[in-house]
């Protein structure tokens, strides 16, 4: 036998030997582990699943809403100033890059009218281009066209919950509904889709032109049309944060804000919703993977505890072992790889249970679950780590053993 | 072979000290068969101890092969039983969970790693060849004993130590072990230091040693 390999044979003898107390020592390993794993894969597919509708959205959207504006140190809600205007969104076209299309919206709530049925709800007047802006598909009909956008055609394109609460199963395409005192003719349903939040499911939207004929838009007192929003797309991503900065000097030239004056407008862009919330389950499946990490240490502690009862009922051959010409290095090192081994094998085993663990909880559907390699690295790593770490001491004491009373030992 | 001066061995025992051994000094040469007598407590397992290098003693000089060994660290002392001393023990001292070969094999490990080839010659030469794969408990007390001497030879050593080889063996079984270990000295000039009460034993030996109260009564040479 090669000579190196010794003290590894020999502590696989030694775990080997007492095979139920060394599964019962590494249940504690292996529960540690594939906790760790299991944990940490629902949390990384949590993120990766917020993420990925977030990106739904569309990664390079930034949506502008009208902000509070502050008297004298009080700052009024968000919203509550409406400064934000059609000429606003002129001239972030015009004069900022990296822009695709910008399009202001105007919302307002309307009664709406379809035949016995009746709701009260949020219109919106939008542009063409608002279609692609916001990534929206049409379920059936059309969406409406910029011809239909410059004669200010009252036509309508409803969300999917809308088309379902004024039309049931009925095919609403050509029919007719009354929003406040206008008659609009419905030309096409959106397909549904997720979204974090204002989801195109409940929307009734109308060219903005003709919400302008239908409803009296609101006027700045410098005679600038009010709008709800602007949305925009960014042309390449990683402008973002370039665009926000110039988004926010232009307005705030525009709005006339002297220096140390609030924003009178918020800016969000997708891409730093994503960054923030990436950055909170990030911290979230750090906290799941530390709770797990604890039953980890318990392990670590059982091991420890094993192996020290071991050197005790161990005495004896540790004696004969000493007799034979066994260095203080030979007797450590064969406890601390057994150890080791202990607790190697509790995190392959591990590994295996999270890892059957997960792929059962995304089997139901419920959640999706990433195993990355970095989270099994770790804790077969951190597994080891406890092996040497919790075995040192026993190892240690094993080694110190005077022979010659170990020797006399029952 | 081993040359002591003057070795004094006391043992702090809570605030009192025991004092085993009170001077002794002792010449064997190699090639020696030498039995120690003398009753209980009279510092025969301590002088083996020191022998074997187990222990060091609190004063005195003691020359293994010529070289001073009684002020060695625990290392050292490791490096000289594995390479120069065997033992053989009263009560065998084998690894339970081992088999007979194995158990054979674990006196190279510490010495020049294990040799089965080696191993197997030494069950031979104790008579235990179709014995290799039982484990001890698998085995008689003779041939437990018998298991240990190969344990104790298979690395070659100048120098094999036994305390009270026969002391837990059936007359017959102990005969045949003084026999084997008798013989291994006649043919391997094996310089061999043994602990007996038995006095048919130590008449075997070419020099018996009596110790009594830690200090060397009286020698007998046959």
């Amino acid at each position: 036998m090669k000579k190196w390999l010794e003290p590894f044979t020999n502590a696989w003898v030694g775990v080997a030997t007492h095979k139920l107390r060394s599964f019962l020592t590494i249940l504690g390993i292996v529960i540690g582990v594939a906790a760790v794993i299991a944990l940490m894969s629902i949390g990384k597919g949590a993120t990766a699943d917020i993420l990925s509708r977030i990106e739904g959205m569309g990664s390079d959207l930034i949506s502008i809403g009208p902000g509070a504006r502050s008297f004298g140190g009080v700052k009024g809600a968000l919203g509550s100033v409406q400064t934000l205007t059609q000429e606003d969104a002129i001239a972030i076209q015009e004069q900022v890059n990296y822009i695709n299309v910008v399009s202001p919206t105007y919302s307002t709530s309307l009664q709406v009218v379809a035949g016995a049925e009746n709701m009260n709800s949020q219109v919106t007047g939008v542009p063409p281009e608002y279609q692609d802006i916001q990534n929206l598909e049409i379920a059936y009909g059309s969406f409406f066209s910029a011809y239909d956008y410059q004669r200010g055609a009252k036509v309508v394109v409803l969300g999917s919950e809308v088309k379902e609460t004024l039309f049931g199963d009925t095919d609403p395409i050509g029919k007719q509904i009354r929003m406040g005192k206008n008659i609009v003719r419905v030309i096409g349903v959106l397909e549904s889709k997720e979204a974090m939040w204002g989801s195109p499911d409940n929307a009734i939207l109308v060219p903005l032109t003709a919400m302008q004929q239908m409803v009296a838009q609101p006027r700045t007192s410098q005679g600038e049309r009010i709008v709800s929003s602007v949305v925009l797309t960014v042309s390449d991503e990683e402008q973002t944060d370039y665009v926000v900065e110039e988004i926010t000097s232009l307005l705030r030239d525009r709005h006339r804000l002297g220096l140390g004056v609030d924003d009178d407008f918020s800016i969000i862009s997708i891409q730093e919703i994503a960054e923030n919330v990436s950055e909170a389950t990030g911290t979230l499946t750090l906290l799941l993977g530390a709770i797990a990490a604890i039953s980890l240490l318990v392990g670590g502690i059982g091991v420890m505890n094993i192996m020290l009862v071991s050197v005790l009922e161990r005495t004896r051959e540790i004696g004969i072992l000493k007799a034979l010409g066994a260095k203080e290095r030979d007797i450590w090192l064969q406890f601390l790889l057994e150890a080791a081994f202990l607790t190697f094998a509790g995190g392959i085993i591990g590994i295996i249970v999270g890892w059957l663990v997960s792929y059962i909880v995304s089997s139901t559907g419920q959640m999706t679950t990433i195993v990355t390699a970095d989270i099994v690295i770790l804790a077969v790593s951190v597994s080891i780590g406890i092996g040497l770490f919790f075995g040192f001491y026993p190892a240690w004491n094993a080694s110190r053993l005077n022979p010659i009373d170990a020797l006399r030992a029952e | 072979m081993i040359q002591l001066h003057d070795i004094v061995k006391i043992y702090p025992m809570g605030k009192r000290e025991l004092t085993v051994l009170r001077g002794i000094t002792l010449n064997i040469e190699r090639g020696e068969l030498v039995a120690i007598m003398g009753p209980s407590g009279s510092g025969k397992s301590t002088m083996l101890n020191l022998l074997g290098c187990l222990d060091t003693p609190t004063s005195g000089n003691y020359f293994l092969e010529g070289k001073e060994v009684s002020r060695l660290g625990s290392g050292e002392l490791s490096q000289i039983r594995a390479k120069k001393i065997g033992f053989v023990f009263q009560t065998f001292n084998l690894l339970p969970r081992l088999t007979a070969l194995a158990n054979v094999e674990l006196g190279m490990r510490y010495a020049n790693g294990s040799d089965r080839k080696l191993a197997i010659e030494a069950l031979e030469r104790v008579g235990l060849t179709g014995r290799a794969s039982h484990r001890p408990t698998e085995l008689s007390g003779g041939e437990m004993q018998r298991v240990a001497i190969a344990r104790a030879l298979v690395k070659n050593p100048p120098l094999i130590l036994a305390d009270e080889p026969t002391g837990n063996l059936d007359s017959q079984s102990g005969a045949e072990i003084i026999s084997i270990l008798t013989s291994l000295h006649a043919e391997q000039k094996i310089t061999l230091v043994m602990i007996t009460h038995d006095a048919d034993v130590a008449h075997q030996c070419q020099r018996i040693i009596l110790l009594k109260d830690g200090q060397i009564v009286g020698e007998e040479k046959s």
